[in-house]
C-alpha cells in the first residue's frame, strides 16, 4: 500500500542521510522524498510517499521514522484529509506547427510554457501525481526530451470531513 | 547560555590555550576515567593537550584502533559507564568500525572521538580523510562533526547523553584538526539542545494493567529476560517479581545474569543452542513476558513456531522492537525496572500454575545440558564447569565467538548481573580479549577470565602488549580445538563434513606467544592437570594466558536447526 508520511526535523546536516539511509537499510521502498524548510527556522519537513507491505511494516517505518534523534515528529496522512503537490517540468519536442496544439492539451492541467525554442518547449505543471502521470501521458506523443519531478509535498487540511478516505482515492 | 570557558587552567601557558585543552577539560566534565585510545596525525594536537594535562584520566594505548573499541565494550557492560574511544583520521578511524557496529548491535554506551582533517580540506581527498560521519551513519546512535570550536563542549556533554540514556548506543564525534588546534574562543555554546530525543521511561499505567491483568488469567506464564533488564539495573526487581508470582524465567544470551542461573525458577537459556526446557517453555506457555529482549532470530527460531499458544507481552524502551519481529498484544514502553516496580505494586492474583512449574521441573530433570566427557582428552564442556567451579562461579567472563562462547553462556551459571561480556548480535570474533581488558580496568578487584577460541584470539591477541603494560590479571583461556570450531560444526552438521578453510593447522605455540610478550603462559593437555593449573592460574597475580588442548570434533548441542522451530531441537539427548 501507498503511504504518504510527513516527519518535521532538526535541520541539521546529515539529517536526510540518516533517514533515508536507515529507510534503504530497513528495506523501506521509497517512492518519492521532498524536503525543505518549514515555517520554523532551523526546522525542516519531509514528505515521503512510500510503498509497505502491510500494517506492521508500516508502523516499523513510522517508529524508526521517530527513533531519529534529529525527528521532531512523524505523521502519516494517508488516510486524513490533505492536499498533495508536486511540480513536473516537461521538455517535449515541438515546431512552430504544433504549438497551439499543445497549449490546447495543457490547458485544462492549468499547465503553462515555461521556454519555448526552435524545436521543443518546456512545460510547468502543479498538482497531485495523479494529474501530472496524466499529462505526461497525453505528451508523450510529441515526444518527451527531459522530464523532472519533484516528488510529492503535502499539507493536512484545515478541516478533516468523514469521508476523507474516499477523497484520498483521488489522489492515488 | 554562554558561560566562559574553564578549561585554561589546564594549559602551560594561558595563551596556548586551544580546542584540544577545550575537549579534555569537557571529558574531564563528564567524568570520565579511563579513555581507550590511538594517536595519530589527525588528534597530535588532543594527544598534546592531554599531555600538557597530566593525563587526567588513565589512557589506555591498546595496539590496534579495533583494540580501544571492544575494551570501551568491555568496560562499559561491566560498569555500566559509556566507554570513551580516541582514534585518528582515516585508517584510524575506519578500524574503528567492526567495534562501533557491535556495539550498535548490542547497545552499548560508548562515546568515540575520531580526528578529521581540517575543515578548509574536507571533501578534497586529503591525506588520512574518510568520510567517517558517512561511513558510521547507519551504525551509530547518532554522530557528529564539530565545525565551530564554541560547540564542542555542547556536542561533548550531549554525546555522552545521547550514548548513556534510553536505549544505549554508539555516538561519534568527528572532530577536524584545525578544531583542536584553533586557539580557544571565550564563550561556548553549551546549552543542550535535543528537543527530537525524549526517551519514555515510564511506562503508561493502563498497559501495566492489561499486563497484570493477562498474568492474573495466565495457567503457564513465562518471563523472559533480555539485555536490557540489565542497562535498567532491574535484576533485583526481576527476581522479586518472579518470585513473587512464582514464574519461571529463560534468558537470552545477553541477559544471562539477570536472574540468578543457579535459582529454581530459572530454565537456563533459550534460543538456538538454548535449553530444551527453555526452549519447551517458549513453545508452551500461554503469556510470554518478554522484558528488554529484541526478539533476536537466533532467540526465536522460525518465528511460526515461536511461542504459538502464547499472548506476547513486551516491555522495551524502544517502541520500534515492540512488535518489530513477534506481534504483540501488551506493548509497554519503558525503563523495564520502572515497569517491574509498577508491577511489583499491583497486587495480581494469579492463578495456581503449580503444574506448570512441576512440568518445567521435570524436564529440567529429563533433560538436562549434555556431554560425552572424553576419557584421555580435555572436553570444552567439562573445562567450562571447572572454571566455573574454580572461580565460585564469580568471575566476570568474556568470551569470543564460536563453540566456547556457547559452552561458557550453557555451563557457566551466572547468579549475578553484569558478570557476562560476549558479543551477541554481530558475533564478532575477536571481541573476547580485548572486552576483557576494559572489564578488568572498569572493575579492578575482579576475577577476570576471557574464554576464546584459538580463531578468535588470534584476531586481536596484539592487545598482550596491554596486559603486560599495565599488569593487568586478566586470565585468557583458549578453548584450543584446532578448528573454527563453530564452522566446522556447521560443516559437520549441515555440509556433508566438507571442511572447507575450517581447520587451523598451523596454530602458534600459544604459550611460547604469550612468553614473548612477557606474559606468563601455560598449557594443559589432559584432564587431571586441569584443576590445579585453575587454583593456580586464578590465583596468580598477574596475567596468564592458558592454552587447553581440547577435544577437537566436539559440537554444541543442544540445536536449532536453522528454519526450524524451537521445539524441533536435535541433540537434546546423547
Ligand atoms: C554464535 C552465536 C549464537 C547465539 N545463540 C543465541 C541463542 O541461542 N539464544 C539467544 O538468546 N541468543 C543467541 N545469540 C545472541 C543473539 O544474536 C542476540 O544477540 C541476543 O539474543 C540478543 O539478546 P537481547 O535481546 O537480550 O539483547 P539486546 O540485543 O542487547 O537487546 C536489548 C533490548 O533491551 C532493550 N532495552 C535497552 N535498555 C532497556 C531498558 N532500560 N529497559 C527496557 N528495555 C531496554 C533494547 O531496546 C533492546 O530491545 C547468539 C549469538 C551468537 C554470536
Ligand atoms: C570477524 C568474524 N569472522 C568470521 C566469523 C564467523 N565465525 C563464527 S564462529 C567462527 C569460528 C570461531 O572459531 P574459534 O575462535 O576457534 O572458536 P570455536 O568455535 O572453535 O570455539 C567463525 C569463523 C565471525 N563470527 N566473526
Amino acid at each position: 500500500m501507498k503511504r504518504i508520511i510527513t516527519a518535521t526535523v532538526q535541520n541539521r546536516s546529515g539529517v536526510l542521510n540518516r533517514v533515508t539511509g536507515m529507510m534503504v537499510k530497513r528495506q523501506f521502498n521509497i517512492e518519492s522524498i521532498s524536503v525543505g524548510p518549514s515555517e520554523t527556522e532551523g526546522i525542516s519537513k519531509m514528505t515521503f510517499v512510500v510503498e509497505v507491505s502491510d500494517e506492521q511494516k508500516l508502523e516499523q517505518l513510522t517508529k524508526q521514522l521517530n527513533k531519529q534523534i534529529d525527528v521532531l515528529k512523524v505523521t502519516d496522512i494517508t488516510d486524513k484529509a490533505i492536499v498533495a503537490r508536486e511540480l513536473a517540468l516537461i521538455k517535449v519536442g515541438s515546431s512552430s506547427q504544433n504549438r497551439a496544439e499543445i497549449q490546447g492539451v495543457i490547458t485544462p492541467f492549468r499547465a503553462s510554457v515555461i521556454d519555448v525554442s526552435k524545436d521543443s518547449l518546456i512545460i510547468q505543471v502543479t498538482g497531485n501525481p495523479e494529474k501530472i502521470d496524466a499529462l505526461i501521458d497525453l505528451l508523450k506523443p510529441y515526444g518527451i526530451k527531459e522530464l523532472t519531478r519533484t516528488g510529492v509535498t503535502a499539507f493536512q487540511r484545515g478541516r478533516q470531513p468523514e469521508n476523507v478516505q474516499e477523497m484520498n482515492a483521488l489522489i492515488f | 547560555m554562554k558561560v566562559e570557558a574553564k578549561p585554561k587552567e589546564l594549559a602551560v601557558e594561558k595563551n596556548t590555550t586551544t580546542g584540544a585543552d577545550v575537549f579534555i577539560r569537557s571529558l574531564v566534565d563528564a567524568d570520565v576515567d579511563t579513555v581507550f585510545g590511538y594517536p595519530g596525525g589527525a588528534v597530535l594536537p588532543i594527544y598534546d593537550a592531554l599531555y600538557r594535562a597530566n593525563t587526567p584520566f588513565q589512557h589506555i594505548l591498546c595496539r590496534h584502533e579495533q583494540g580501544l573499541i571492544h575494551a570501551a565494550e568491555g568496560y562499559a557492560r561491566v560498569t555500566g559507564k559509556p566507554g570513551v574511544v580516541i582514534a585518528t583520521s582515516g585508517p584510524g578511524a575506519t578500524n574503528l568500525i567492526t567495534g562501533i557496529t557491535d556495539a550498535m548491535m548490542d547497545s552499548l554506551p560508548i562515546v568515540i572521538f575520531t580526528g578529521q582533517v581540517a575543515t578548509g580540506v574536507i571533501g578534497t581527498d586529503a591525506f588520512q580523510e574518510a568520510d567517517i560521519i558517512g561511513i558510521t551513519t547507519p551504525i551509530t546512535k547518532y554522530n557528529y562533526q564539530v565545525t565551530d570550536l564554541k560547540q564542542l563542549p555542547r556536542i561533548v556533554k550531549e554525546a555522552f547523553h545521547i550514548a548513556s540514556t534510553g536505549r544505549p548506543g554508539p555516538v561519534v564525534v568527528d572532530i577536524p584538526k584545525n578544531i583542536s588546534e584553533k586557539i580557544t574562543v571565550d564563550e561556548f555554546d553549551t546549552a543542550f539542545h535535543l528537543p527530537g530525543y525524549q526517551p519514555t521511561v515510564k511506562p503508561n499505567p493502563l498497559q501495566i494493567r492489561k499486563l497484570a491483568d493477562a498474568l492474573s488469567r495466565s495457567e503457564r506464564p513465562l518471563l523472559l529476560a533480555g539485555a536490557g533488564v540489565l542497562f535498567a539495573d532491574a535484576a533485583e526487581e526481576l527476581k522479586a517479581f518472579a518470585e513473587k508470582y512464582q514464574l519461571p524465567v529463560t534468558t537470552t544470551l545477553l541477559g544471562l545474569g539477570s536472574f540468578p542461573g543457579t535459582n529454581e525458577l530459572a530454565l537456563g537459556m533459550a534460543g538456538m543452542h538454548g535449553t530444551y526446557t527453555a526452549n519447551m517453555a517458549i513453545y508452551e506457555c500461554d503469556l510470554l513476558i518478554n522484558i528488554g529482549a529484541r526478539f533476536d532470530d537466533r532467540l526465536t527460531g522460525a518465528i511460526k513456531h515461536f511461542a504459538p499458544n502464547a499472548k506476547v507481552a513486551h516491555i522495551d524502551i524502544d517502541p520500534a522492537e515492540i512488535g518489530k519481529n513477534i506481534k504483540t498484544k501488551i506493548p509497554v514502553v519503558g525503563d523495564a525496572k520502572e515497569a517491574l516496580k509498577q508491577l511489583l505494586d499491583v497486587n495480581v492474583k494469579s492463578t495456581n500454575h503449580d503444574e506448570w512449574l512441576h512440568s518445567l521441573k521435570s524436564k529440567k530433570e529429563d533433560y538436562p545440558l549434555w556431554y560425552d566427557r572424553s576419557k584421555e582428552l580435555i572436553s570444552p564442556q567439562w573445562l567450562i564447569e571447572q572454571v566455573y567451579e574454580t572461580s565460585n562461579g564469580e568471575a566476570i567472563v568474556t568470551t569470543d565467538v564460536g563453540q566456547h562462547q556457547m559452552w561458557a553462556a550453557q555451563f557457566y551459571k551466572f547468579d549475578n548481573p553484569d558478570k557476562w561480556v560476549t558479543s551477541g548480535g554481530l558475533g564478532t570474533m575477536g571481541f573476547g580479549f580485548p572486552a576483557a581488558i576494559g572489564a578488568q580496568l572498569g572493575r579492578p578487584d575482579e576475577l577476570v577470565v576471557s574464554i576464546v577460541g584459538d580463531g578468535g584470539f588470534q584476531m586481536t591477541l596484539q592487545e598482550l602488549s596491554v596486559i603486560k603494560e599495565r599488569n593487568l590479571p586478566v586470565k585468557v583461556i583458549i578453548i584450543n580445538n584446532e578448528a573454527l570450531g563453530m564452522v566446522r560444526q556447521w560443516q559437520e552438521k549441515f555440509y556433508e563434513e566438507r571442511y572447507s578453510e575450517s581447520l587451523l593447522t598451523e596454530n602458534p605455540d600459544f604459550v611460547k606467544l604469550a612468553e614473548s610478550y612477557g606474559v606468563k603462559g601455560v598449557r594443559v593437555n589432559n584432564e587431571d592437570d586441569v584443576p590445579k593449573v585453575l587454583e593456580d592460574v586464578f590465583s596468580y597475580n598477574g596475567p596468564v594466558v592458558v592454552d587447553c588442548r581440547v577435544v577437537k570434533r566436539e559440537c554444541v548441542f543442544p540445536m536449532v536447526a536453522p528454519g526450524t522451530g524451537n521445539h524441533e531441537m536435535i541433540g537434546v539427548t546423547r
